[in-house]
């Protein structure tokens, strides 16, 4: 029988009740195990009645207003949410077809060991911290966006209202750009395990019956890993939901809803961390914590459909 | 078409290159020993240093590990050893959707919980707003690494009489530590680099901050605040700053999966 050193006496006694004490081991890991229910449960609770006095003023009206004044105690999430969506989707429409490519790419391309190896850079890029994202996208992107993407962009597109109005830079598209960047591994990485997860039989099958490689992979393996790449999707949409760093320092932090995408806006995760610690006022702060409710719920609601389309196809996830 | 992948690929890695380059090249030179030794020095003047943050994110960091590690490895044994069908999907679950809470959330909700109760921003707020991010990564990590232990070990200790909690204990768990270490450092280097949930638990700091119950300074709030600001000086030494991090962030990172790779479970001799 494996044993360590025996103590003496009393303190024998506390070393058998540890060691033999299988109901006292299994009563505390149980008790562990709970506690990230007990802690749930808590955050749920605090983020509602610490609202309530913002819940109780404005009502479902918050969602929908667009006013953000602090002076006079009016608050409406509209243009947060707004930009927090605008952010997102945008930032998914350069990620996606991206991602989902280098996606394609290591999984059916690469030989194998340059497709870990190159999967083990990207997966490195997710574990860069957000605001070191922040510092390349003020110094670097928006600079780089003001001297040449934009002036190219309003060039060919400048007619679009959504390429309309001038550039101050920190703006709801250079965001997107930061944004798209961040959520690039998680799409690459997740769509990849989902594209090794299909059986061999159905690659040779489209090739046997005369299709080209790329024809096999786009109509054949694609399709059907299709669930598990819309679940990656709706995971990197829930990450970008909730980015606040990169997101705060280059997205101009205007409370305004506008038509064009090169204009500043705001976020709800910006709002909270540039105005929190300094909210004076009960109902500021209940307001600004409303908002983390909401944005608790969007992604509570997003990584749901994720978790349960990721399921859907790898052998993962919770079972 | 397929061509066209490759691309994408060497895209994204070519940002990460492009990333680190970049940092070691604009943070890099900036670096001396004032950096890591001197503290903030006033708005105008040029020198000082990041000793208060990075001193300040190790203590929150370690309050962290302190919170989120034995919650984390000890509810991870209970799902793979212990728990039931219905109430480990709930664990599941619920662990899922505490990781995709955002960092800010976790921020409000340890303000609500510490800042609010003892009326101070204080290590202690951010250090548990950390933990309890902590939490899900620790769980699921350990869960993965246990459930990869061959159930032989396991048969073979209770085979010798040993009973479950210490057959756990003494032959599990070792055999499963190589793997759990590493997840356990890539959840650090994870919880490292946040800076949202840090802005108004343990605020910032200009000076030293003695206990606990004090707001401080942590490195990433630091690069944040001294970023958005107006001064040279204070980005030059965001830069060097962000390169610090950055580089622990990956280094850790990388020490981690490469253990990870080579293979995590106990090797028969």
């Amino acid at each position: 029988m494996v044993r360590g050193a025996r103590p003496e006496g009393r303190a024998l006694l506390f070393w058998h009740k540890i060691f033999n004490g299988d109901q006292f081991a299994r009563a505390i890991v149980f008790l562990c195990a709970t506690s990230v229910i007990a802690v749930t449960c808590l955050l749920v609770y605090e983020l509602w009645i610490h609202s309530e006095l913002s819940r109780a003023k404005f009502g479902w009206s918050f969602l929908h207003t667009s006013v953000w004044d602090p002076i006079n105690d009016q608050y409406g999430a509209a243009p947060f949410i707004f930009g927090t969506i605008v952010t997102s989707l945008l930032s998914l429409l350069i990620a996606v077809p991206l991602g989902v490519g280098a996606a394609i790419f290591l999984a059916e391309l690469a030989p194998p060991r340059t497709s870990d190896m190159l999967t083990f850079l990207i997966e490195l890029l997710a574990a860069v911290p957000s605001v070191i994202f922040g510092l390349i996208g003020i110094f670097v992107l928006v600079p780089f966006l003001q001297d040449y993407v934009v002036p190219a962009l309003k060039g060919t597109l400048g007619f679009l209202p959504i390429f309309s109005g001038p550039f101050f830079g920190v703006s709801i598209f250079s965001a997107s750009i930061v944004l798209a960047i961040m959520v690039l591994p998680f799409i690459i990485s997740v769509s990849r395990e989902v594209l090794l997860a299909v059986p061999r039989d159905l690659r040779e099958a489209a090739l046997a019956v005369g299709a080209t490689k790329w024809e096999s992979t786009w109509q054949v393996v694609v399709p059907f890993a299709r669930t598990g790449i819309i679940g990656s999707i709706f995971l990197a949409l829930a990450r970008a939901l909730g980015e606040t760093m990169a997101v705060t320092m280059v997205i101009g932090n205007t409370p305004k809803i506008q038509h064009s995408l090169l204009a500043p806006g705001y976020s709800i995760a910006a709002v909270i961390a540039n105005e929190f610690s300094e909210a004076s006022g009960d109902v500021y702060r209940s307001a600004l914590i409303e908002l983390g409710l909401v944005l608790f719920a969007l992604t509570i609601v997003i990584n749901g459909a994720a978790r349960l389309l990721i399921m859907a196809t790898t052998a993962k996830g919770t079972k | 078409m397929l061509a066209m992948t490759g691309v994408f690929t060497f895209f994204t890695v070519g940002t990460l290159i492009f990333v680190l380059s970049y940092l070691f090249f604009k943070g890099g030179h900036d670096l001396n020993w004032d950096f890591f030794t001197k503290l903030p020095v006033p708005i105008g003047e040029v020198g000082g240093g990041m000793a208060n943050a990075i001193v300040g994110s190790g203590k929150v960091l370690l309050l962290a590990t302190l919170i989120g590690v034995p919650i984390g490895f000890l509810a991870g044994v209970y799902l793979s050893e212990y728990g039931g069908v219905t109430y480990s999907f709930v664990i599941r679950f619920t662990t899922d959707l505490l990781n995709g809470v955002p960092s800010i959330v976790i921020g409000i909700f340890a303000y609500t919980l510490i800042v609010l109760k003892t009326h101070h921003f204080s290590a202690l707020a951010g250090g548990v707003a950390l933990g309890i991010m902590m939490i899900p990564i620790a769980l699921r990590s350990t869960e993965e690494f246990l459930r990869s232990v061959p159930v032989s070990l396991r048969e073979g200790a209770m085979a010798l009489g040993a009973s479950k909690a210490r057959t756990i204990a003494t032959v599990v768990v070792p055999a499963a530590m190589r793997g759990i270490i590493s997840g356990m450092m890539l959840n650090l280097a994870r919880v490292a680099g946040e800076t949202a949930p840090l802005l108004f638990t343990a605020l910032n700091n200009q000076y030293w901050s003695p206990g606990w119950n004090q707001p401080i300074a942590t490195l990433p709030v630091q690069i944040f605040t001294y970023a958005i600001a107006p001064y040279p000086d204070w980005h030059r030494q965001a830069w060097a700053a962000g390169f610090v991090l950055l580089a622990l962030v990956l280094l850790v990172n990388i020490t981690a999966r490469t253990v990870i790779a080579s293979g995590f479970s106990h090797k028969p001799r």
